[in-house]
């Protein structure tokens, strides 16, 4: 390549290190440092002697002999395991969206792929439709929806059923997920699967492979990198929402995403805290991808052996 | 203290009867002195927290009256929580001239030397502010703009008994269970608790709040959810028997929901001011005093207060409310008869503390002990069956 046309790629690479490289030094900063009591003479001070010293002026008007120092901690990332099994429900409850997901969207996209062009044009637009309007508002729209006195639960009175609890509940935390992040399956899908020619599948039929073994052998291979990043494009933003479990699950569902937001937004103002979670999810989103990546390559190997 | 957009169809859309003309502002003020100087003031309130031109005949805007009146040209962004503008000032990203915290939030600034003395001089106005609600603990860092408290929205058509919504002990009552709807912050919830205990809801005594946080965490079961600004969804449409909200709102909810009735238990409650402050780092002092003089002036306060919705501190401009609001029970209370307590400043370790103890009743239920090692050995066996797999398929190929 043209060594001069490299620098195309240097707006982007600007933008990286500003908005991806830096944010992600602060966090780790961020994470591994507390704001500590030093006294007059730079000692640092325990929990026990600030309050001794706190209680001292209390009556007073002086000012606290305390300054406060940036110093490097291990207590935040140690503190985060107490949070590890909010972070194991937010995975699980992600876990199953993202396979209720592929279920739903891996045949769409396979018979998607198979329509005529105008068609396939049609489809593709009803399912970037709901992605046109606002996330908050597509999610209290469930929330109106499932609701006791809720449109469904209305429809069930009417022929004499229910009414169900549906709100609040972790059911309702995976609905609102599934019906979120649905396109971000289905797309990556849908554009793996238009390249496997029909050419590929009669092929394997004429060699007298019965359907389900051209869908297993065949289909499926050929697609592992859609079903890779659709993985990974329901996963990742699904473990770390927070808006879905607090409008549907009513706050009782609390996830990563919640107990991060907490951090920042809550009582306690706690960023150091907050970095540590958002540290240890992102190990867990990397371990998580990785498991996905190893299914992509995994299955590269084969494509090349069938080819 | 949330606000939803739903305050825009507020009940309080009160005819007002006096014209806006310059005279409506004092005289013996200098206005003008900033005419043609290009100042201007970052202003940071909540959202739908002043009045704005919505387009009808008579409507109000603060911020263009006052950019009239004193040429000082007005930033104006908006917050929806304490604890966001906290975050803000802290990251010190931005410079507010003039911020609009609750009282707590005040107290908390007041401590970590955020916010600076105001000059009363340059705020003759503030002679109109009830004395009831200056805290002598935030003079001379603040000056009252709302104030407001907590009560319990009830749906009459639920409720058996309304001898029970005396007391908190409502919201523990079985008979309700998953019609009960709870505060989703911290500081609001655990006051709940604290107040049906008995105690302070400024106590740092650990074994007082862990006794409310052992309360929250029994009344847990039978709470249908959590929330804030849903609270209006919510009651509005008949959803739940019970939900402690502030009086303001109530109202609001009240007219959408003609079910919906307030009440105020015995045990007390928190009352807030909601109170302006000029922060350190304000580049304009002085024009910021002006904006506050000018809010506290009778003809803006007025409007604010009716547009808002919320209770005024301003003694005049409570005089030229309609009667009917002056003597509405749930706007203007008798002070005297309900018992109320203000939040301060807590020490932040009881922060950390009631934070965590809030976290441990959000998070701990509903969390199977088998999901931990459930999800580790799937992704483990995951990854051990990938791998297996593929290590098979290269021995294959090289056979």
């Amino acid at each position: 390549m043209n060594r001069k046309s490299r620098w195309a790629a240097g707006p982007y690479i600007l933008w990286m290190i500003i908005f991806v490289i830096v944010p992600l030094v602060l966090i780790g900063v961020f994470a591994f440092t507390t704001d500590a009591p030093f006294d007059e003479n730079s000692k640092r001070l325990t929990q026990e002697e600030l309050a001794a010293i706190e209680e001292e002026y209390a009556e007073t008007d002086e000012e606290l002999p305390v300054t406060y120092k940036t110093v490097f901690t291990w207590d935040n990332i140690l503190s985060v395991s107490q949070y590890l099994p909010v972070l194991f429900n937010s995975a699980w409850l992600a876990l199953i969206a993202t396979a209720i997901c592929l279920i739903i969207g891996y045949p769409l996209a396979y018979f998607m792929s198979r329509f005529r062009a105008s068609s396939q044009r049609l489809v593709q637009m009803l399912i970037m439709l709901p992605m046109w309007m606002n996330f908050l508002l597509r999610t209290y729209a469930w929330m109106t929806l499932l609701e006791k006195n809720g449109w469904i639960n209305r429809i069930f009175g009417l022929i004499g059923v229910g009414p169900f609890e549906m709100i609040n509940t972790q059911g309702a935390v995976v609905l609102g997920m599934v019906y979120n992040y649905l396109p971000f399956m289905i797309l990556p899908l849908y554009s793996v699967m238009t390249k496997i020619e029909n050419h590929t599948i009669e092929a394997a039929q004429d060699l007298g492979a019965g359907s389900i073994r051209v869908f297993t052998k065949v289909v499926i291979p050929l697609s592992m990198p859609g079903i890779a990043s659709g993985i990974t494009m329901v996963f990742v933003p699904a473990v770390s929402t927070f808006i879905i479990s607090r409008m549907l699950g009513g706050g009782t569902n609390m996830l990563i995403g919640d107990l991060i937001d907490l951090q920042f937004l809550g009582n306690a103002y706690n960023p150091n805290l907050g970095a540590a979670i958002s540290l240890v999810l992102m190990v867990f989103i990397l371990l998580c991808m990785s498991i996905t990546n190893q299914l992509d390559n995994g299955d590269e190997e084969m494509e090349g052996k069938m080819l | 203290m949330k606000r939803m957009i739903l305050l825009t169809l507020c009940l309080c859309t009160f005819i007002s009867v006096f014209p806006i003309s310059s005279s409506a502002y004092s005289e013996d003020y200098d206005w003008e002195r900033f005419k043609g100087k290009n100042a201007e003031i970052n202003v940071y309130n909540w959202g739908e927290y002043i009045s704005i031109d919505e387009g009808n005949e008579g409507d109000y805007d603060t911020v263009s009256e006052f950019e009239k009146l004193t040429g000082i040209n007005v930033n104006y962004t908006t917050f929806a929580s304490n604890e966001e503008l906290y975050a803000k000032l802290q990251s010190g990203g931005a410079n507010y001239d003039v911020v609009i915290p609750s009282d707590y939030m005040i107290g908390r600034l007041i401590n970590e030397d955020m916010l600076l003395e105001l000059n009363y001089d340059n705020i003759p106005n503030v002679k109109y502010i009830d004395e009831r609600f200056k805290d002598p603990l935030y003079d001379p860092y603040s000056v009252p703009y709302t104030w407001g408290y907590v009560g319990l929205i009830y749906n009459k058509t639920m409720i058996d008994d309304l001898g029970e919504l005396e007391s908190w002990d409502i919201m523990w009552n079985e008979k309700y269970a998953n019609n009960i709807l709870m505060f989703n912050n911290s500081r609001d919830a655990f006051a709940i608790s604290l107040f049906r205990e008995g105690y302070s809801v400024n106590t740092s005594n650990l074994k007082q709040l862990e006794a409310a946080a052992r309360e929250l965490e029994k009344q847990k079961p039978i709470v249908q959810s959590y929330v804030m600004d849903e609270v209006f969804d919510k009651m509005g449409g008949g959803e739940a028997a019970l939900a402690p909200y502030y009086a303001g709102d109530a109202i609001t909810m009240m007219e959408d929901n003609p079910d919906l009735g307030f009440a105020v238990p015995k045990e007390g409650t928190n009352l807030f001011t909601d109170s302006m402050c000029i922060p350190k780092g304000a580049q304009n002092k002085e024009a910021a005093e002006m904006f506050i003089n000018f809010m506290c002036e009778t003809e803006t306060a007025l409007r604010n207060i009716e547009y808002i919705c919320y209770s005024t501190p301003h003694t005049e401009a409570f005089k030229l409310l309609p009667e009917d609001v002056q003597n509405n029970g749930i706007y203007y209370p008798d002070l005297e008869k309900i018992k109320t307590e203000r939040f301060y400043a807590l020490p932040e370790t009881t922060t950390k503390q009631i934070d965590k103890m809030w976290t441990d009743i959000m998070t701990n239920t509903n969390t199977s002990p088998w999901l931990t090692p459930i999800f580790l050995v799937a992704a483990l066996g995951f990854t051990a069956f990938i791998n297996v797999r593929r290590t098979m398929k290269k021995k294959q190929n090289e056979l």
